[in-house]
């Protein structure tokens, strides 16, 4: 167990959960946390930050730093939804294909390598486009529907390549069901591959939600920081020289997509140790008397205490 | 050959599919928005036209499923996508295929240049794993973290708004008439620098983490230590024996970035009101224009599948593998 958590001790998945802890935390009490209400005009039009408006305000005087705390919750929760989404129908898919092979494995990996060429930005906005209301929560289950692909085809290749191991082959001749040797056994292999599934997907969720919210496709009044970003544009934030207005928004989309990044390289570490080593940082490594060569990765055995 | 039959199916097969989706979508969604439009045109579409719109969004109530998605491909393999809405009586064949120069300039153009610096910076990067170089990894995954539209909404906000260097919307010069004429072509490549850089700026993070993360594999690898113990010079083992392995999954792995490279160029062009197909798309959506949408829609996957046959093909022609793998 100890070992598992041996992650948690590396800098850079440090700085990327205490980024998301920020941002969840900010969704969870934003309604109440925000200054004024994100949608009450005032008098003071496009007036730079200031002790009143700390962000400042847009073209009809509403405050922006209410705008993004209470937009985070729209951006998390369409997050996680299109990432749970997509990351079940990805481990069915994937593992599924990679443990029947034969024609059901050829079938489906056909199936995700289709959904990963199809380029997804395009078919997401022709069908949230189309539909009557494309509120948070349709956008989410929409993103969920098309972006499972790259997901399954990482699990599939692991579990070709698990499917054959020992252990799983002692199971199935100690006589265990096949559902059992999947979830038993399979399974809880390829946590950190789905775990890192997960992240990427929320990642590419948020990324593309804001997209839609920018372009005007979701509701307006529905805050995100896409919408905010939506205002920005449509009232010409950028050539009245309005760097409040859609600055702080992309930068929080920026950070929270780092933050996502940094948890994920975090878990490949964990899965690749060649990686891990040159995660660490130049000096601890000279410190430690390592010198990086060519020829040679140095693979450090983390001491456990 | 083999390897190029297989894809040449899988990719007939991906063309498929992205048709009979897009044949699919109007259907299957709830409400009915091409009616009501229609209703609105009464008069002012001669019934030829109707028909062909009703055949592409499933409005003969009559015909059966089957019959309608019989005509529905007959009308594509006519070229016939049916009338915009917004442009009547235009038909979307003739919109797209204006627009679509544009995009695939731009794109190509600003992907090659993002593959070729990215490759160079990772391979640098990954050979001098573990020392200063490794300082600028938080700064790729931050550009790679970043939305393709806010960089473009900076950049034009720098460059263009308060330096003043570049127009901030716009594909040339409206004064000019289009021809092939030095001057033309300048105003081209001067407006465009602005989109083609936010582009690279956006999309070469990645190129450079996957090379950097390839290098850091290869390096380790015999024949790497080989060329070393043999006294090649470092610039020969770096560039001719680890990058050259190193590159190859970079490019196959070309074909599946395209399609989130591709979007993310779409929504550059509706920032920089630049006149390819994703700014026509976003023109369909603002203004409901649903036949220009599912054009675009068909219009871009079919490009990027092209797209794909080809670095699948460059990829046969790099990787000797591929082409002895019999199985």
């Amino acid at each position: 167990m100890k070992n598992q958590l041996l992650f948690l001790r590396n800098g850079k998945v440090i700085t990327g959960l205490v980024i998301l802890g920020f941002f969840t935390l900010l969704a969870l009490v934003g309604p109440w946390l925000s200054p004024y209400d994100p949608n009450q005009v005032s008098d003071a039009l496009l007036s730079p930050p200031s002790a009143t408006h700390w962000l400042g305000t847009d073209h009809t005087g509403r405050d922006i730093l209410s705008q993004i705390i209470v937009g985070a919750r729209g951006v998390l929760v369409v997050g996680l939804v299109a990432g749970v989404s997509a990351t079940v129908v990805g481990v069915l898919v994937g593992v599924t294909a990679g443990f029947v092979g034969g024609i059901g494995d050829e079938s489906l990996s056909a199936l995700s390598n289709m959904f990963l060429v199809i380029p997804q930005l395009p078919l997401i906005i022709l069908i949230a486009a189309q539909l009557p209301s494309a509120g948070g929560l349709t956008v989410a289950l929409v993103i969920g529907a098309t972006g499972w692909a790259w997901g399954a085809r990482v699990l599939r290749a692991q579990t070709l390549s698990l499917r054959k191991r020992d252990f799983v082959e002692a199971a199935r001749a100690n006589g265990e069901r096949t559902w059992r040797l999947v979830l038993a056994e399979v399974l809880p292999n390829l946590t950190a591959v789905i775990a890192s599934g997960f992240v990427g997907t929320v990642t590419f969720a948020v990324l593309s939600q804001v997209t839609l919210s920018f372009i005007g496709i979701t509701p307006v009044s529905d805050w995100n920081w896409g919408t905010i970003l939506f205002w920005a544009q449509n009232n010409l934030a950028l050539q009245r020289g309005a760097w409040w207005w859609f600055v702080p928004a992309g930068a929080c989309i920026a950070l929270l997509g780092m933050a996502l990044t940094l948890v994920n390289f975090g878990i490949d570490e964990i899965v690749n140790p060649r990686l891990r080593s040159t995660g660490l940082h130049a000096r601890s490594l000279r410190r430690r008397g390592i010198r990086p060569r060519v020829g040679f990765t140095p693979v450090v055995r983390e001491v456990r205490s | 050959m083999r390897f190029l039959l297989r894809r040449v199916v899988f990719y007939a097969l991906t063309a498929w599919a992205a048709i009979t989706i897009n044949f699919f979508i109007p259907r299957m969604l709830p409400g009915d928005p091409v009616t009501a439009l229609l209703g609105r045109m009464q008069g002012r579409i001669d019934s030829n036209a109707e028909h062909s719109l009703r055949v592409l969004f499933g409005l003969d109530q009559d015909t059966s499923m089957w019959q309608q998605y019989l005509d529905y491909w007959g009308l594509l393999l006519r070229g016939d996508l049916g009338l915009s809405f917004t442009h009547f009586p235009t038909p979307v064949a003739d919109i797209v295929s204006q627009s679509l120069p544009w995009t695939v300039g731009l794109v190509g153009v600003a992907t090659i240049i993002a593959f070729v610096i990215g490759s160079l910076i990772g391979t640098f990067l990954g050979w001098r794993r573990g020392t200063w170089a490794d300082g600028l990894l938080p700064v790729a995954t931050f550009f790679q973290a970043v939305p393709y539209f806010w960089l473009g909404l900076i950049t034009i906000a720098v460059l263009s708004v308060n330096l003043g260097w570049f127009p901030s919307s716009g594909s040339y010069d409206r004064g000019l008439v289009p021809a092939f004429s030095g001057e033309f072509i300048g105003s081209v490549v001067y407006y465009g620098f602005l989109p083609a850089l936010t582009v690279v700026l956006s999309s070469v993070a990645g190129w450079v983490l996957g090379m950097r993360n390839m290098m850091v594999t290869v390096s380790s690898e015999d024949y790497v230590t080989v060329a070393h113990a043999k006294g090649l010079p470092e610039r020969q083992v770096m560039l001719g024996y680890a990058a050259r392995n190193a590159v190859l999954p970079q490019v196959s792995s070309f074909a599946l970035s395209l399609g989130f490279v591709v979007g993310g160029t779409l929504i550059m062009e509706m920032v920089f009101s630049y006149q390819g197909i994703g700014y026509t798309l976003y023109q369909a959506v603002s203004t409901h224009d649903y036949p220009l949408m599912q054009g675009c829609f068909l219009v871009i996957t079919l490009s990027v599948l092209v797209a794909n046959m080809v670095a699948d093909l460059a990829y046969a022609l790099l990787d000797p593998r591929t082409r002895t793998e019999d199985r």
